[in-house]
């Protein structure tokens, strides 16, 4: 089987993209790794190459790191791509791909209720789980839970 | 009449200032109330639907008069069935509170004793009776429904032990 175009292309067309090792991968789905500012236009760019369906979007919180994950399909094709990139812990911000795509507005402010990755350009960047007024992001690594009249 | 005649008071009490009275009207309040517990359903997560299975044909809670309502307005016992979060702990003080005295509370399933599986969760709430005053605990993860229909009855029990004297529930008899 010959290698999809769009999978040298990526690297070609946006300098610091770097293809995951075949080694770490587990679930056979190509993986890149993206630097945080060029996401919105990598994700424009495979939208334009078919992959209009956002199976997933999440985040990691790797102590010193985040990773947001975005995984990608194409329904027409089925072929499926996985695109991680890694933010700052202490600014995590990203640019959101709600515009681009609309499925992604809800996995945007969960990533955000819950580790407080803030994606800039979501129309309405809220607590989806937690209640409004809810102090701290609980799947932090250094979350630490206040009692209080519920324990 | 089956009911009414098997259980008929036959020891009366002998009190000052009318005894007979008092008996025989604790007696029937006691006994239509345990035999017309209208539920307000709450199910809030997988032991919901051993409670959706016990209002069933099989289970057939309506043969003990238990009847589902929708609205706390017409209900005068709560199933809590299922994990309590924090951010649906209000709700449910709110809905206790619109529901009209008498009321009891069964709380069905690990989660909404004390907080089951999700012990340790920084959101859920570590059993119901923080939040309102349960009467039955019906133990299981989730529990049968033949084990929610034993808290029925035992909760029928504690009711027809009920006295329209002394009773701190009944706060306007006092
Ligand atoms: S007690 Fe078990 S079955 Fe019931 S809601 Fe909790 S986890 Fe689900």
């Amino acid at each position: 089987m010959t290698e999809p175009r769009y999978l040298n292309d990526i690297k070609g067309k946006f300098p610091g993209t770097e293809a995951v090792l075949p080694e770490k991968i587990k679930d056979g789905i190509p993986a890149f790794d993206c630097p945080p500012s060029l996401i919105l236009d990598i994700v424009k760019y495979l939208k334009a190459e078919g992959f209009n369906y956002l199976m997933n979007l999440c985040a990691t919180d790797y102590k010193d790191t985040f990773e947001v994950i975005y995984h990608l399909s194409a329904l027409e094709s089925k072929a499926k791509i996985t695109l991680k990139v890694k933010i700052n812990r202490e600014k995590p911000e990203l640019a959101s791909i709600t515009p681009l795509h609309p499925g992604a507005n809800w996995q945007e402010r969960e990533a955000f209720d819950l580790l407080g990755v803030v994606f800039t350009g979501h129309p309405n960047l809220t607590r989806i789980l937690l209640s409004c007024d809810w102090e701290g992001y609980p799947l932090r690594k250094d979350y630490s839970r206040k009692p209080d009249q519920y324990d | 009449m089956g009911i009414l005649l098997d259980e008929a008071p036959y020891i009366l009490e002998k009190m000052p200032g009318g005894g007979i009275i008092i008996t025989s009207a604790d007696w029937l309040i006691n006994w239509s109330r345990a035999n017309s517990l209208w539920p307000l359903t709450f199910g809030l997560a997988c032991c919901a639907f051993e409670m959706i299975s016990t209002n069933m044909s099989k289970y057939d809670l309506d043969r003990f008069g238990v009847f589902p309502r929708p609205t706390p307005r017409q209900a005068d016992l709560i199933f809590v069935a299922g994990t309590l979060t924090k951010k649906i702990a209000p709700k449910l003080k709110k809905l206790y509170d619109q529901m009209g005295e008498p009321k009891y509370v069964i709380s069905m399933g690990s989660c909404s004793n004390t907080g089951g599986p999700f012990y340790d969760s920084y959101s859920v709430v570590k059993g119901v009776d923080k939040v309102i005053p349960v009467d039955v605990y019906v133990a299981g993860c989730p529990p049968r429904p033949e084990n929610l229909i034993e808290g029925i009855l035992k909760l029928q029990e504690k009711i027809k032990k009920d006295t329209i004297k002394n009773n701190d529930r009944a706060q306007i008899f006092k």
